[in-house]
């Protein structure tokens, strides 16, 4: 029992300690969580009359999120697939980060969904052999129970992968291999579950549309590698830890076609729709240029489309696709396009016009976005916890040894480990020395090996 | 907040009373408890301080421990369906105990079953309604809605149609092409029965020249798909075809209101405002017991009146005569001699819900 109790000792006093950036970081994740306690109290207490919802737009924001989040944990398969199935090494060293993302992505899905209940002390009540669930009718304890299921597939991939690398030991590849083949086609599977949940509804035209499912694949894999693409400059600017270039690029290279895929769909379903529309694409016309002269989500809608095209654009160029520091501004474009194309962009027409033709404006409450960025923060929290351990056990930081004080690194990790006071610029070429710049020796402060001495052979 | 705003042309209070045979006993009834306590309040004044006195003795003396009792009781006890048939009496005693305190009435909670051999279903005359929404109102007062500015729920809304105005003004409008005029101006117009009325039509009078009326509520559909999404089968169809919700299971995802493509469900988004002496005391544990806050509501046909023999409130207030309602498998019944005789329709019968609630013509 020694080696597991050390693992959470070790991992936890590492992630505890970081750079003042890191504590600022979680202070403000922390302000936005306690005001969530606040807001989530009041509705809580209060009802959703506390949000801008009613009877007609009977959800909103918290679904809308929902749908994007789940979208962005099954795209962790964009870096666990070609990881394990196309053996591509600069993904594969790093695609226990992609799993801690989808850990943190479905946390904030599950929390979302706990938000828009009216009575979330019920929840118990869509819980296997406790509850009584309308299974395989109903979608949505189906989506719940996929979503859980994908959560302690990631965890149990992800977490046995850094166990071993912190005790040094050999993986069991017998399970964990098709363990991991398992999450793969999981993940396609929650999203798939998700877009039934909204699809499956004649009621609603808007969303009653076959290649809702694979236009929700399409965007969570732009969406979700973007901001995967993000975390990991992020994290070369910030941690020792050197991501191959060659895990960006090809990140990026499924953002561009599953972008492209996705505006190609969009497109279908505008033609379709609007040749000769409708009442069933009252909504699309809604969304898109305002019907009756009620016309809120049309700045958003255009404002969205045109990040995502201009972010398609500069993708379709490889000097830009390569250029680290536009890079990520076309990440956060397509982040940002999708977010509100899959939240707002897709619930809120749903409801509008209602079933009986009646158009009512729908506008969050400031408790409703005190309750969504709260769940937001809490994601974010977790995430930095999750990716912060991992980031330390691969560079070999937190390490098992029977006797601590006698650290003796005796493998060579795949990720710069010299002890050279250098760090790469973020947008740099992994291959270029010319790009490594001197941040000082207060770069490193805080390695708990250089305090003990310890020097790792690399 | 929702809000669903109402104007009724006619008070019940202020109708001629040769109108008054016509309308419901119950809401007769209730109306007679309020005066009746009314008077009561006024006669009374003088005790006034002493009875609340008292009441606050006995909430005191009742202990909160009682009441945090009842409220574990109810928070842990299973979906009605899985109950056995002790524990659905105790949740009945529970609810009666509570409300009875809550509403300073007695108040009884029903759970009759369905009969067998009977299937509910209802039929409206659209040439008949006048669009006067005293069906609605009979509805709130029946079925213990919330009422008020904060939160009104209404279960029936009266859709107001257009007949349709063409004129020849806009034969010059459209969308020409070389060849003529390929978009006539009368386009864009709406006109008949489509399911997309004004439900918040104020008139000085009913029923207005230039619209007809066509009231919706809860269509009982025989496949309801707001039973199918429903992730824990709270709402569910019963054996005489009504289609309920066990208040005390549904956990508020508001999926059924998605899914329902007649805008018959409603969601209790606060705390539901019934004043207690407006309280209905007669109550079934699926139909019109007072709901929490958090939970959906809809049409149940009265679930409580019609398994004790009685029409829905509707049925008895409306005075024209428009609503009909039986069992349909009962070939003698108003319903089926209607289905039998007239030219009926469903709404939306392309969705497949196969509603038991038909609209007719004479």
């Amino acid at each position: 029992m020694d080696k597991p109790i050390r693992f959470v000792v070790d991992y936890v006093s590492y992630v505890v300690r970081g750079s003042p950036k890191f504590y600022a970081w979680m202070a403000c994740l922390a302000v936005l969580i306690v005001a969530w306690v606040y807001a989530f109290f009041v509705q809580a207490t209060e009802g959703l009359a506390v949000t801008g919802l009613n009877n007609q737009v009977s959800d909103g924001l918290y679904l809308g999120n929902f749908a994007f989040l789940v979208g962005v944990a099954a795209a962790a398969v964009t870096v666990v697939f070609p990881a394990y199935v196309y053996h591509h090494k600069a993904l594969h060293d790093v695609a226990v980060l992609g799993e801690m993302v989808a850990i943190a992505a479905v946390i904030m899905a599950n929390l979302f969904v706990l938000s828009h209940l009216g009575r979330p002390d019920r929840a118990w009540h869509m819980a296997p052999f406790v509850g009584l669930i309308n299974f395989p009718s109903a979608m949505l304890p189906l989506d719940a129970m996929v979503l859980v299921g994908y959560l302690l597939l990631n965890l149990v991939c992800g977490f046995y992968f850094l166990y071993t690398k912190y005790t040094g030991g050999r993986m069991n590849h017998s399970w964990y291999v098709p363990l991991v083949y398992v999450s793969i086609v999981w993940a396609l599977s929650i999203h798939t579950v998700t877009a039934f949940l909204f699809n499956t509804m004649p009621a609603r035209p808007f969303w009653h549309i076959g290649m809702l499912p694979i236009q929700f694949i399409a965007t969570a894999f732009a969406a979700g590698p973007s901001l995967i693409i993000v975390i990991f400059l992020i994290i070369r600017g910030n941690t020792k830890l050197a991501i191959a270039d060659e895990a960006i690029n090809l990140l990026s290279t499924i953002v561009t076609f599953c972008l492209g895929i996705a505006l190609f769909l969009f497109m279908s379903e505008v033609v379709t729709e609007l040749y000769h529309p409708t009442e069933h694409s009252l909504g699309l016309q809604y969304l898109m240029f305002g019907v009756h002269g009620l016309s809120p989500l049309v700045p958003w809608f255009w404002t969205a489309l045109a990040a995502n095209i201009v972010a398609f654009v500069m993708l379709l160029i490889p000097r830009v696709r390569k250029d680290y520091r536009l890079l990520p501004v076309a990440c956060v474009l397509i982040f940002a396009g999708i977010w509100v194309q899959k939240g707002s962009g897709l619930l809120v027409p749903g409801y509008i016009p209602s079933p009986i033709g009646e158009y009512s404006n729908y506008l969050p409450t400031t408790l409703e976005v005190l309750v969504a960025l709260g769940n937001w923060a809490i994601g974010f929290f977790i995430l930095t916890i999750l990716a912060k351990g991992a980031i330390g056990i691969l560079l070999g930081e937190v390490k098992y040894a029977s006797e601590p004080w006698l650290v003796i690194s005796n493998d060579a990790p795949p990720y710069r480990t010299s002890f050279e006071p250098t760090a790469m610029q973020p947008w740099a070429r992994s291959s270029d020395p010319g790009a490594r710049v001197d941040v000082g020796a207060g770069a490193r402060r805080g390695s708990r090996a250089r305090r003990q001495g310890r020097v790792a052979v690399g | 907040m929702p809000q669903e705003k109402k104007a009724f042309l006619v008070d019940l209070d202020k109708e001629p009373p040769s109108r008054r045979e016509a309308r419901p006993a119950q809401a007769q009834k209730s109306e007679r408890t309020v005066s009746s306590s009314r008077r009561g309040f006024l006669k009374d004044a003088g005790s006034l301080g002493i009875a609340s006195l008292m009441g606050a003795a006995a909430l005191l003396t009742n202990s909160d421990d009682a009441q945090a009792k009842t409220e574990w009781a109810e928070w842990f006890q299973s979906n009605y369906r899985l109950m056995t048939d002790e524990e659905k009496a105790q949740a009945k005693a529970r609810l009666e105990k509570r409300y009875s305190s809550e509403y300073g009435k007695p108040v009884t909670v029903d759970t009759t079953p369905a009969k067998e051999g009977v299937l509910f279903g209802y039929a409206l005359n659209i040439q008949k309604c006048i669009g006067c929404r005293r069906c609605v109102k009979a509805c709130v007062q029946e079925n213990n809605q919330s009422r008020g500015d904060k939160q009104e729920i209404e279960w029936i809304r009266v859709l107001k149609m257009e007949k349709g105005a063409f004129t020849p003004e806009k034969m010059k409008r459209g969308y020409p092409d070389p060849d003529g005029i390929q978009v006539g101006g009368n386009a864009y117009g709406a006109a008949g029965a489509t399911l997309e009325g004004e439900h918040y039509y104020q008139p000085e009078q009913v029923p207005e020249k230039d619209a007809f009326y066509m009231p919706i509520a809860c269509m009982q559909c025989e496949k309801p798909p707001c039973v199918k999404v429903c992730p824990v089968r709270t709402t569910y169809r019963e054996a005489d075809g009504i289609v309920v919700i066990d208040y005390n299971w549904c956990i508020g995802c508001r999926l059924c209101m998605n899914a329902c493509p007649y805008w018959a469900r409603r969601f209790n988004w606060s705390e539901p405002n019934l004043p207690k002496e407006e309280m209905n005391p007669k109550t079934h544990y699926m139909g019109n017991r007072p709901r929490m806050r958090g939970v959906v509501e809809k049409c149940t046909f009265c679930v409580q009146r019609t398994r004790q023999g009685r029409y829905p409130a509707c049925v008895e207030v409306c005075p024209v005569g428009a609503r009909k309602f039986g069992n349909l498998l009962d070939p003698n019944s108003e319903v089926s001699r209607i289905l039998e005789g007239k030219r009926v329709f469903r709404l939306r019968a392309e969705l497949n819900t196969y509603p038991k609630f038909f609209y007719f013509m004479d």
